[in-house]
């Protein structure tokens, strides 16, 4: 067994790691990059589609191109990434990260830790539809993997389930790849993904959008043979007599992504909501030299958000190591009305941030309001599929628990 | 006549209104956050224009596919012609990022841009 010493260790080498390292690195401090996968990169790899980008570049890229940029922006790849190591565990009383790799275990001592492990998807299991375990049923990000990077095409006729991004991009992609794609399910009474993603996945290719929908029934012994779908009501139970057979032989579920925090959950104050570690303006978890960044903190929309909370967690741990005396966070947000996914839940105070977050509802017109004085207007439709981003700057007048408000205006 | 359409030109996705005078010409545009909006619905009523991406083979590669998109918006009505024109392609490895597969792809103005890089296989 060996033991490898270090200053900041990133776990995950999707966007927010990659922009986490090249951020550490340039400090000066001994940075080092643990990726699961051969290569890294996550999800960007085999995201081709456009619209990455227009935040942090200024320009609509793809994925692809998006990670590559970041390949190029930290320089020696080699010097700081080790693909192919697993994390078995982290000890956060002696400061071990246990790895998994080809050279056996390996144990990381790190001065300080960022969390960059991203997001894993929801399966169709996760929705306990009657019927077997058949073959045919896959995860969007699955089916993706294997037309994107491997070429290979999962089935002949497919339903998509659930109307998130990356389902939706799904539908388009096996559709331009020749598979017959009988449209989309969704539960829920609005679209789950971005509108302009419904525009030019579903209605440009004229895949149909069946919303308030879904499977009731799984057909087919041991290949997938049809489903059967149907309406449900405002409880989202089915609605009898609603219910048709629909013949095909793949299943793609994209029901949702869960932020993967089993390595610091037992151990690491975390929030229920966002379902990842609570953490301040600085990046920083409950505790003071683990960092955490990206979608195991919540989930975010756009790479672009990642990114810049990946440069955040990056140069405070950086700092954090270099011996700067970070300040404290200062103030809490507290959820009130209509939010969701919120971050950071603390801040010092010290300077403007972003904040983060999703009104549980939709609403027409809208305001977001800190203890009672609002921040922000919304004239346009604002829903929980679309991340609100919003600079939260003035905190003299700000009491130190802010009540966060998402309520509907005339 | 007022005509709604979500914008697609960013991951925002403004919701725009026009309102269309009785000859179909457009006459005001609202709803938008950046000039792209105007320009968005001006191209959705006269010729819509999407830009594509989609795989091409490669041969001799580390991987089987490389990853394309065309540089420029292309005609809507074009778009499974220039589908099928694109999966008979194959290319040699290496490809790099932002080279050219096909110029002006079906005489559409756009170009077919290799949008990773696949190094041939060792």
């Amino acid at each position: 067994m060996r033991i490898e010493k270090v200053d900041v260790l990133i776990i995950g080498g999707g966007a927010a790691g990659l922009a986490a390292a090249i951020e550490a690195k340039n400090t000066g401090v001994k940075t080092l990059l643990l990726e699961r996968d051969r290569n890294t990169g996550g999800v960007l790899n085999q995201c081709i589609h456009n619209g990455f980008g227009l935040h942090v570049f200024k320009e609509e890229l793809t994925g692809p191109e998006f990670m590559e940029r970041l390949w190029e922006e930290l320089g020696n790849l080699d010097e700081i990434i080790r693909n192919n190591y697993t994390v078995l565990k982290i000890d956060h009383i002696n400061r071990e990260v246990i790895t998994l790799s080809e050279e056996g275990i390996v144990v990381f001592k790190p001065k300080a830790l960022i969390m960059a492990t991203g997001a894993r998807e929801r399966p169709l299991n996760a929705l306990r539809i009657p019927g077997s375990r058949v073959a045919g049923v896959y995860t969007a990000g699955v089916a993706q993997k294997m037309v994107n990077i491997y070429n290979r095409l999962p089935g002949n006729r497919v339903l998509i389930v659930g109307s998130g991004d990356i389902g939706l991009i799904m539908a388009r992609r096996l559709k331009i790849e020749g598979m017959d794609v009988l449209g989309v399910v969704e539960i829920m009474p609005e679209p789950g993904g971005l509108i302009r993603n419904v525009v030019q996945c579903l209605e440009d290719f004229n895949i149909p959008l069946w919303l308030s929908h879904t499977v009731f029934k799984i057909h087919g012994k041991e290949r997938l043979e049809g489903v059967t779908i149907g309406k449900v009501d405002e409880n989202f139970n089915p609605i009898p007599g609603t219910e048709r057979y629909i013949e095909v032989d793949t299943l793609v579920a994209s029901v949702g992504l869960i932020p993967q925090n089993e390595l610091i959950e037992n151990f690491v104050e975390m929030d229920p909501i966002n379902r990842g570690p609570v953490i301040d303006d600085l990046m920083r978890t409950s505790i003071e030299w683990i960092f955490a960044a990206g979608n195991n903190v919540a989930i975010h929309d756009l790479v672009d958000f990642v990114y810049e909370e990946g440069k955040i967690a990056g140069r405070n741990a950086a700092k954090y190591v270099l011996g700067e005396k970070l300040p404290k966070p200062k103030y809490i947000f507290k959820r009130g009305n209509n939010v969701g996914v919120l971050l950071p839940q603390r801040f010092t105070g010290k300077e403007p941030f972003k904040m983060y977050l999703r009104p549980k509802k939709s609403l027409e017109k809208s305001a977001i309001l800190f203890s009672g004085k609002v921040v922000r207007k919304f004239n346009w439709k604002i829903r929980p599929s679309e991340m609100i981003d919003l600079v939260v700057r003035n905190f003299e007048s700000l009491p130190n628990e802010v009540l966060v408000e998402v309520n509907k205006i005339d | 006549m007022i005509k709604k359409l979500t914008c697609i030109s960013c991951p925002i996705g403004c919701e725009l209104s026009v309102t269309l005078g009785e000859n179909g010409k457009i006459l005001k545009i609202e709803g938008n956050r950046c000039p792209r909006g105007v320009d968005y619905a001006t191209n959705e009523f006269t010729d819509p224009k999407r830009i594509l991406t989609i795989s091409v083979r490669v041969e001799e590669g580390e991987m089987e596919l490389v990853s394309t998109r065309t540089d420029k918006p292309i005609p809507k009505k074009k778009l499974n012609e220039i589908i099928e024109y694109i999966k008979k392609l194959r290319v040699n490895a290496p490809v790099k990022r932002g080279d050219i597969i096909v110029e002006n792809i079906l005489e559409t103005g756009s170009n077919l841009v290799a949008t990773r890089t696949v190094n041939k296989k060792d």
